[in-house]
């Protein structure tokens, strides 16, 4: 298969099941350096799922994945669970994730730095706050000099004006590190901003493409609503039809079953 | 009777547990910090089966045991590799293992009838009885012992901080439990001898219980635990020639006296 250069990783027709429930049927996904792709999808869609097959830590039951060689990644997982009776502190826990000869203490400073939380580097793992936690698995991420950063969840357990502020970082070190960036979410409405490209998971692929172009799709409206859709479509005003909530077209002039928008509603 | 009674016995039960007390620190830790102390337990129960089949094919029981304990270790790491498609917990299992080995273990001895068997010696512990011919297993299979954990050591740390994680970053896990269990199975067949099967968990665990308010790194709390483990060797049996009481349950209530006292030091320190 011919890859375009700046191709990263790219999972095609992915099927998977658990226990004869299917949990993802002809799955695409693909992400190019220097871009950020967002996974997104109601529960139970196999956003996780995918991630995890394209990271090698599951194998599909049909389906390929292919990666550039020498892809280095750099994994942010859901969430860390380290039991109380390992003492370990921040440093500590960076130097794991390197081989022997760079845990230098300066990268790992570094790192720290560039994740915004160099004031917890003595703490022990488990004291640190969720926020800080979050942000200390990103700096782990980015010590390995990814080429390709894969994030499950990262704003999970963090406040509103925190989930924004660690989206910017996301998005400024794509920006500055040039990295391919790979998503989970389901917080939709600071991710669609953060996002080059959206993948709308529900088993299946139900759309993909530019946050904008997404947020109008009638199987988008349909999964996520349609409040959702428009609040999310804020920033277009450019509609040529409309959706109802079962999807379907609507056009403009039957505007009479039209749903208000319900703007600053937190979906979820 | 008392302290001048510095005999060859008594030497070489602390030269013996000594050695099985310095393994079982670091090794100890990684139990606690995996929380697999009822994996360290089922191996040690299983590890009567491993005696009495020794017995029955007249060969050494430490060679039974670890046979009996490769199976266990194997049993259980092909399970865990095969990501929990059993209907039953880790914790039926286990349970079944250790209780279902122990039994058959009671079982086969019955049909050893010409073979002189102290089960309570393999039960509680008979240090006072090691060999010189023991010593060289003990400290032989404990450098061994050693030798592996240092090697593996900082990958076994990485995969007990998050397994996903480092298998991302290229780290063999599946590999590493397995060869972390066999070496538990190890350590079980040597510390069988010092505190007996039923006490074998006790040191692995609560020597490292006992270091952790002592120590802010991981490698801090494993040397800490060996020289928690062979402080309570040596009380042990200090208790135990003075008092004339058992010596692996000495060793052990010891070991306890030393957790108790660290949690003292460190609720002390905490409120100041």
């Amino acid at each position: 298969m011919s890859q375009l250069p700046n191709f990263l990783i790219q999972a095609s027709a992915i099927d998977m099941s658990f226990g004869g429930r299917k949990v993802l049927s002809h799955g695409e996904a693909k992400v190019a350096k220097g871009e950020i792709v967002t996974l997104i999808g109601p529960n139970g869609a196999g956003k996780t799922t995918m991630v995890r097959i394209m990271l090698g830590l599951q194998m599909p039951d049909k389906g390929t994945v292919i990666r550039c060689p020498d892809l280095r990644v750099g994994y942010m997982p859901q969430r860390l669970n380290i039991d109380p009776s390992l003492p370990i502190d921040v440093l500590r826990f960076l130097s794991l994730g390197l081989s022997r000869g760079d845990a230098g203490h300066g990268l790992r400073s570094a790192a720290l730095k560039e994740a915004g939380v160099d004031h917890v580097a003595h703490s022990p793992i488990q004291q640190i706050s969720g926020g800080e936690l979050q942000r200390v698995l990103l700096a782990r991420a980015l010590l390995r000099n990814p080429d390709l950063l894969v994030l499950d969840e990262p704003v999970q357990g963090v406040d509103v004006s925190g989930q924004a502020e660690l989206y910017g970082l996301i998005r400024k070190i794509r920006d500055h590190r040039g990295c391919g960036v790979l998503m989970v979410s389901h917080d939709l409405h600071m991710v669609m901003a953060a996002t080059d490209h959206v993948i709308c998971l529900n088993q299946h692929v139900c759309c993909a493409g530019h946050p904008e172009i997404v947020s109008r799709d009638p199987e988008f409206v349909a999964l996520f609503g349609e409040s959702v859709a428009a609040e999310l479509g804020i920033y277009h005003h450019d509609h040529d039809h409309e959706h109802d909530v079962h999807g379907d077209v609507i056009s403009h002039n039957h505007d009479d079953h039209h749903h208000s928008h319900d703007h600053g509603h937190d979906h979820g | 009777m008392g302290m001048t009674m510095v005999d060859d016995f008594l030497v070489r039960a602390l030269l013996a547990g000594c050695a099985v007390a310095v393994v079982a620190g670091p090794l100890g830790a990684f139990v606690v910090w995996r929380r697999m102390a009822y994996f360290g337990a089922t191996l040690s129960h299983a590890a009567l089966l491993g005696i009495a089949l020794g017995l029955l094919a007249g060969i050494h029981v430490m060679l039974g045991v670890m046979a009996v304990s490769i199976v266990v270790a194997l049993l259980m790491g092909v399970r865990h590799w095969r990501q929990n498609n059993d209907m039953l917990s880790e914790d039926t299992l286990l349970g079944i293992l250790a209780h279902g080995s122990l039994a058959l273990g009671l079982v086969v001895v019955a049909f050893l009838d010409d073979v002189r068997f102290d089960l309570n010696a393999y039960l509680f512990g008979d240090i006072l009885a090691v060999t010189s011919s023991d010593l060289y297993w003990l400290y032989g299979g404990g450098a061994g012992v050693a030798l592996i954990l240092i090697y593996i050591w900082r990958p076994l740390l990485s995969a007990t901080v998050h397994e996903e994680l480092s298998i991302v970053e290229g780290v063999p896990v599946h590999t590493l439990r397995l060869v972390y269990m066999l070496v538990l199975a190890g350590v079980v067949a040597l510390a069988m001898k010092v505190v007996g099967v039923l006490l074998v968990t006790s040191l692995l665990i609560i020597p490292a219980a006992a270091a952790r308010p002592l120590s802010s790194t991981p490698e801090q709390m494993g040397v800490l635990a060996s020289v928690c483990g062979c402080l309570s060797v040596t009380g042990g049996l200090w208790g135990s020639a003075n008092y004339d009481t058992p010596s692996g349950p000495s060793i052990v209530v010891a070991a306890l006296v030393l957790f108790m006292v660290a949690r003292l030091i460190a609720g002390i320190r905490r409120s100041a």
